[in-house]
Order: C-alpha cells, then structure tokens, then sequence
C-alpha cells in the first residue's frame, strides 16, 4: 500500500518534470546543448590516456580559439586531443545527430512508428557498396575518401532511388509501395551483400565491422567531406516540419491542409536519404539511433516535427557520443553493438512507460 | 431558424461549382456528368447508397480527385488551377478517424488545422493560438486537453476533428460521414454542431449522410445521388419522397420514418 502510494507519488513527480520541459521548448534545447558540451567534453576526454577537463578547454581555447593559454599538459595530450579524440567525437556529433534527423523524418513520413533511416533500403545498398570494395583488388583514395566510403555512399542512394521509382510505378498506394518494395529491394541486396562476404576471405572482418558501425576511421577530412550533406540536408528537412505535421493525419488529409503531399514525400525521402547515405558512408551501420532519439524526444514533447526534428538532432548526438566512449573504453567494440546494447532495452522500457502502447 | 429563413447572400457566384464533371477511379466512371452549385452560406446534405458516388463528389470539390472531363470551382476559381495552400484556406474537410502514428494530444491535433495559416519556418505565432483555443471553445472539447486522441471514444475524437477544421478558419466545411459508428448522442451533437457552426458562423457545409433521418431533419438541401450522378437536388420533403427512396435506396419510406412534415417547414 505505501509502496504503491510511493511509486504513485514518483510517477507524479515524473509526470510534472515532463510536462515542464513541454511547455518550456527553448529550457529544453538549452539543456540539451549543455548536455551536449559536457559530452564532447567527457567523449574527448576519455580514453586509453585519459586527459582532464581543465586540459581538453585549455587546448581547445588555446588552438581554436588562439586564446593565450600556457600549455601545461604533455604535448601527447594536444595530438591526442587535436588529431584523435575531436575528430572522432565531433563525428559522432554530426552522424548521431543526422541519423536521428533522418529517423523522425522516415517515421513521420511512412507514419510508421517502427521506421529508421535504413527502412527503405538505405542500409542494404551502403553494406553491398562497402562490401564490394572491400572485395575487388582495387585501393584508391581521395582527400581519405576510400572505395569503401565512396561505394557505400553511392550504394545507399542508389538503393533508394530504385525503391522510390519501383514504387512509383506499381499499383500499390505510394506508402504500401514504399515499404514492400523497400523490403523487396533490401532482401535483393542482401543476397549480394551474402555473397560478396562469402567471397571477401580476408577483407571479412572490415565488411563486418562496417555493417556493425563505427568511428575509429574518423578523420578530420572525412568529417568535413560529410558534415555538409548531413548538417545541410538536415536544416532544410527541418524548414519543412510543417509538411510532417500535416502528415500525421495521413496523405489525404495533409492535402486537405494543403500540402503537396507527393513532392514533399520526395524532397523529404530524398533529404532524410542523402543524410542516411552520408552517416552511414563514413561510420559503417550504427543502429537504434534513428529508431530511438525521435520516440523519446517526442514522449517529452509531443509530435510537433518543428520540436522533434532539432532535439532529435542534439540527442542522437549525444547518445552516439556516449555509444563511442563506451566502445572505446571496452577496447574498441563496434560501437553499434553499444547502441544496440544501449538503445533496445531503452527502447522497451519507453514502449512500457508511455501511456498508450504504440500502434503498427 | 432553418437555412430556408436565412437572409439571401450578397453572393457573386456560388462557393462551389461542378459543370458537367464526370471523373473515373482507373476507368471506372464514378461521377458521370455531375452539375452542382452550392451558394455561400448554404448546409447541403448528399445521399446516396453505397457506391452512388457521394465520396468521390466530396474529393472532387475539394480538388484531390480531378475530374476526367468538366471543370470544379471554389469560389468561382478552377480548384485545379490552385495551389493546395490556397484551397486549404478556403475549405477545410473534416479528416477521417484515422489511426495516428505517435502519441498526439488533443490540442496539438486541433492545431493542425493552422497548418495552412502557420509560418512555415517560425509555427504557431499568437493569431494561429488564439484560433486553436477559439475552435476548441466553439465545438466544446475543453475537457478534453491534454489528453492523447488516440485514447478518445470515437465521439469525443469526431469532434476534435470538427475542431480541427473549424480551427482550419475555412468558409466552407466538407465531411464524408460524420456520424459513422457513434452512438445516437454523438450523432445528434454532430449534428447540432454543424447547423450551429452553418447558422451562426456562416459556414458551408457539405456533408455525406447516410442516415436519410438526419438530412431530412437537419438539412435544408438534399442532394441525393444513384450510380454516379444526381437524381434529385431540392428540398428533403422533396428530394426524399417516398417514391424516391424507394427508388433509390431499394426500401420502403415507412421503414425510415423521415418523419418530413416537421423538418420540411
């Protein structure tokens, strides 16, 4: 009885904590940001050679902003810092947050609460793209853009312009179409991903790290090759939150509301997948982001793409930043086994927490 | 005061034209040489049996469904020659009770009639807010806010949809059945609702019926429509004579009870 009363009381106090980051958005975002600067600052700190917060500002301000600070940390620290560390936590900002963009955009837009940024296709082509380039005997490299970032970036396009138009062109309603063919064209180049691995011998264990996610290949050029297709396409998926809502009610009625539902399905499908393709050519497949930042954003703050799409963005940035530390302190784990490990059981207890259960 | 009574409007043409509109769902005619106008102001029930076609006019006024052959005017303009933003602000259809996605609450599905208002990049701005609590007022579901529509009885979810197109501010008003599957209360505040947003907001409104009862009573024009056109556009006691019913819908007036003398005048 008191227990039951107690547990009452903290679900209250839950409740009202919820409803007044609701009803204060902008609170939120600037929470959110500061979360975020204590997780870049945590993600470069921590590592096989920890270096403290006051060294990581000290550097940063020192280098980046070229304020006159006496070094007093090692010069191992700076190159750890400058060369390693920020690359790859600022790449996990970027790709984090653009998966998690590029999810609440596909499951707004195939009002679908089960879609992620590799639904359609996406995931399939970038995994047959990189695992091509593993297998054939070919090595190039561009400003380090290797075969396998250019192939899996042009695989995961590719797939879903054979999606959009297979499913253009077959009787189904657009939707329907969409994720059938989506499913049809994935198990296609699932086969060949299948055969590309059994031919791989040797190269292996780098499809299989790619298909698993990763930011040990983070580089300064590769981050800044992506982070305008993500950061770009990402800002112009969130000037056009207004079509999203409308399409909670579904096609005919956001036309209704007088949205042109067919070109916004393509802009929106075309942007959430150049983001997708982007993410995922220079981190290999990080799962659960793009699934579970947009339901937790929205169980804070309702539905409202104009919420959800930017505090989806500075979440999926922080969870993947954690998601690497984590991989990094376990001795160099794929860090989609993190996200997995992290976001699945995070997933569930939402599902059982939400007040009405999710409907397919 | 019925919508025989109301003054006659100041009206440069009617709110809603078809001229000799014939329209096909892949080469299945469903309108076939269709001439409507409905004048501002005006409450229109459409009738019909199932499969007459009754769905297929509403989507041809409201400009998704084009028209194989002949022309569709809001307001005097070819609906196909707008932009859909501007036929949304013009007329706001009241969506079906479909399922929603994620958890969604009741204001914020009322909001989504200021979808065609709202600033693009910047959202609600005061106007778009003082609209939403004004609709939400209007067709009383005060008592409803803060909860998720998804968790309403079909009756309490009918009318935040009203609201949302009330919200929506459109001087014309479509639903395709709006009473299906609520109980009798529901209906008859359905009902209620739509004569008071037509007599005292000025509304159009266009509305697929199936219960001949209620567009008798509540109607002041019946449209009444058999495999894909208009037989009978007048009064109920007219449009609906037993002759008619019988004709159209394959029973006898007595089982329907239209009770017509009373509604009528």
């Amino acid at each position: 009885m008191t227990a039951g009363a107690g547990s009452l009381r903290v679900a209250s106090a839950q409740r009202s904590v919820l409803e007044r980051a609701r009803a204060h958005p902008a609170r939120l975002a600037g929470a959110s940001l500061l979360a975020l600067g204590l997780t870049i600052v945590l993600g470069v700190g921590l590592g096989s050679v920890p270096v403290s917060p006051a060294d990581i500002l000290g550097i940063l301000g020192r280098h980046v902003l070229g304020l006159p600070i006496a070094a007093t940390w090692a010069p191992a620290a700076e190159t750890i810092v400058l060369e390693l560390r920020l690359p790859r936590v600022l790449t996990a900002v970027v790709v984090g947050g653009g998966l998690a963009v590029a999810g609440a955009t596909f499951q707004g837009l195939l009002r679908n609460p089960l879609a992620d940024p590799y639904v359609l296709g996406t995931a399939s082509g970038a995994a047959l793209g990189a695992a091509i380039a593993v297998v054939i005997p070919v090595r190039v490299a561009i400003l380090e853009f290797g075969l396998v970032q250019v192939f899996a970036f042009i695989g995961a396009v590719a797939a879903i312009a054979v999606v959009y138009r297979l499913s253009r062109s077959g009787p189904l309603a657009p939707l329907t179409g969409l994720l059938l063919t989506g499913y049809a064209v994935g198990s296609l180049l699932a086969a060949g991903l299948s055969m590309a691995m059994y031919l791989s011998g040797a190269g292996l264990r780098q499809i299989f790290s790619y298909l698993l996610g990763g930011l040990d290949g983070s580089s300064w050029l590769r981050l800044a090759g992506t982070t305008p297709i993500i950061v770009l396409g990402s800002v112009a998926i969130l000037l056009r939150a207004r079509s999203l809502n409308a399409l909670l009610l579904g096609e005919e009625a956001a036309a209704h509301l007088g949205v042109d539902v067919g070109r916004e399905r393509t802009i929106l499908l075309g942007l959430a997948s150049l983001v997708t393709a982007a993410a995922v050519s220079i981190c290999g497949l990080v799962g659960f982001v793009g699934l579970v930042i947009p339901h937790l954003v929205r169980l804070v703050t309702g539905p409202s793409a104009r919420r959800v799409l930017p505090l989806s963005a500075l979440g999926g940035a922080i969870l993947l930043v954690l998601a690497d530390v984590v991989a990094r302190l376990l001795g160099e784990i794929p860090v989609g086994v993190v996200t997995a490990v992290i976001g699945a059981p995070f997933f569930l207890v939402i599902l059982r927490r939400a007040r009405t259960g999710y409907e397919l | 005061m019925t919508a025989e009574s109301l003054p006659p409007v100041v009206n440069r043409g009617p709110m809603v034209e078809l001229r000799d509109v014939t329209a096909a769902y892949r080469s299945r005619p469903v309108l076939d040489r269709i001439s409507l106008a409905i004048g501002a102001g005006e409450r229109v029930a459409v009738v019909g049996p199932n499969g007459a076609g009754k769905s297929s006019l509403l989507r041809v006024i409201s400009g998704i469904l084009k028209p194989t052959g002949g022309t569709a005017l809001l307001a005097g303009e070819p609906i196909d020659l707008m932009d859909r933003g501007t036929v949304a602000r013009r007329l706001a259809v009241v969506p079906q009770a479909s399922t929603l996605p994620f958890a969604t609450r009741v204001e914020e599905l009322v909001g989504l009639g200021r979808v065609p208002h709202e600033d693009p990049f910047r959202g609600h701005r005061p106007v778009d807010r003082a609209a939403i609590a004004a609709a939400i007022d209007r067709v009383g579901v005060g008592h409803l806010l803060g909860r998720d529509a998804r968790e309403l009885s079909l009756g309490e979810r009918q009318l935040v949809l009203i609201a949302l197109a009330v919200a929506q501010a459109a001087p014309v008003i479509l639903l395709d059945e709006p009473t299906v599957h609520l109980d009798i209360r529901h209906q008859v505040q359905v009902m209620e609702l739509l004569v008071d947003l037509n007599e005292r907001d000025g509304a159009t409104v266009v509305a697929v019926v199936h219960d001949l009862r209620f567009a008798a009573h509540f109607f002041g024009r019946t449209v009444v429509m058999d495999r894909a056109r208009i037989v009978a556009d007048d009064r109920p006691a007219r449009a609906l004579d037993a002759e008619r019913v019988r004709e159209v819908f394959g029973v006898d007036a007595d089982l329907v009870r239209l009770g017509l003398p009373v509604a009528a005048d």
